[in-house]
């Protein structure tokens, strides 16, 4: 558990996940990165990206740029609504289970996302139990989260034109082997063909006296 | 004659190993491109009374970068897109990404705020209507609101110029 830059992509922050059974006090080198105010259960989520899971929004003031042109982005607000997630029924636990078995975890890339402590692995997981709770069906998920992230997301890469290769190439390798199988043999048949009356004599001839 | 096939065979491979190992395998192909921005709708930072609206942004073309306090490469690139930003008169927003507003308030007062304005997505939601998946990631947005470009990771005075500068004078 250690903060450390990956030789990935120049200068992009990411987050690797802990073993959950690794202790938050290990992390003292992580810590002095974080903000005093995380709970040790958050910080051993925490990798060589720093970040901070969902906080209460506190706001604070001063905006120190006045906008430029015409066209004013900034419009006045509503406060957010606080939603908490509905239990599931153990039925929808399962479809959760097995949405989040069949994506991938974005950060770690070689985790799903029930396998990931990533927290936008946390995030997804979330998300997608309360799409559940929402009554979304699973395709609706997939959708959502492929719309989002790109097939790259999915476990199971749906068959079209660009992943033609992919999932018929280890049969299109299958099929020329056989072939260069076939094609062997068959020489070898031809090679071992019976000799004819001039070789037998020929061979005879050798066994006799010595080439 | 008889090694032309393996010889052929060797270099295909070649060729595509070769594109392989030049490509980062981190490096997700963005699914948002040409995709119109999706609404952001956040509190402003330091304004919180406030919200960002992506639609009002219409008609022009902007940057929005996704910046964190605990990022340490988006203190890097706050003197490349300030000078970017100044320099090619380019509206530069920020989403700023699963951070308490108290620490990017204090962030933007230590390397200085090159934003127009930064929209506080304290819990990641709308970084996820974006596919952000990792910080800095900065978004080029076109004139009709549509995601053109997506460069992922730490932006240098090199990069700008040869990667996202060209593609935003194209579109102005």
């Amino acid at each position: 558990m250690r903060r450390r830059h990956k030789p990935g992509i120049a200068g992009l922050t990411e987050l690797r996940p802990t073993l959950p059974s690794e202790p938050a006090r290990t992390s003292t080198a992580v810590l002095a990165f974080l903000p005093p105010f995380l709970p040790p259960f958050l910080v051993s989520f925490v990798m060589p990206l720093v970040m901070s899971l969902v906080m209460p929004v506190l706001m604070s003031l001063v905006m120190s740029f006045a906008l430029s042109f015409g066209a004013s982005a900034v419009q006045a607000a509503s406060p957010p609504a606080p939603a908490a997630l509905p239990a599931l029924s153990p039925a929808d636990q399962q479809r959760a289970d097995k949405l989040a078995h069949g994506l991938r975890c974005l950060v770690c890339q070689n985790q799903s996302l029930a396998d990931s402590n990533a927290p936008l692995a946390h995030d997804m997981r979330k998300l997608i139990h309360a799409q559940l709770a929402d009554g979304r069906s699973d395709a609706q998920i997939m959708r959502f989260f492929e719309d989002r992230y790109g097939d790259f997301v999915r476990y199971d890469p749906p068959f079209k034109p660009i992943t033609w290769l992919l999932w018929l190439g280890p049969f299109a390798l299958l099929a020329l082997g056989f072939w260069v199988l076939l094609r062997t043999l068959k020489r070898r048949a031809v090679a071992r063909a019976p000799l004819t009356a001039d070789e037998r004599a020929r061979a005879a001839n050798f066994l006799d006296t010595g080439p | 004659m008889r090694y032309a096939l393996p010889l052929a065979v060797f270099m295909a491979m070649a060729v595509f190993l070769a594109m392989g190992l030049s490509r980062d395998p981190r490096a997700v192909p963005s699914a948002m491109i040409d995709k119109p921005a999706p609404a952001i709708n956040l509190p402003v930072l330091q304004s919180p009374g406030e919200r960002l609206d992506v639609q009002a942004l219409r008609g022009q073309v902007w940057l929005l970068n996704v910046w964190a306090s605990w990022c340490a490469p988006c203190q890097e690139e706050v003197p490349v897109l300030r000078e970017a930003a100044r320099q090619y008169a380019i509206p530069l927003y920020g989403l700023n990404y699963k951070d308490q507003p108290d620490d990017a308030a204090a962030w933007l007062a230590r390397n200085g705020n090159p934003y127009v304005a930064s929209a506080s997505d304290t819990d990641g939601r709308v970084g996820i209507e974006y596919g952000v998946y990792g910080v800095p990631e900065t978004f080029v947005i076109d004139g009709a609101g549509r995601i053109r470009h997506k460069h992922l990771g730490l932006i240098t005075p090199d990069i700008f110029r040869s990667r996202i500068l060209p593609i935003i004078e194209a579109l102005k």
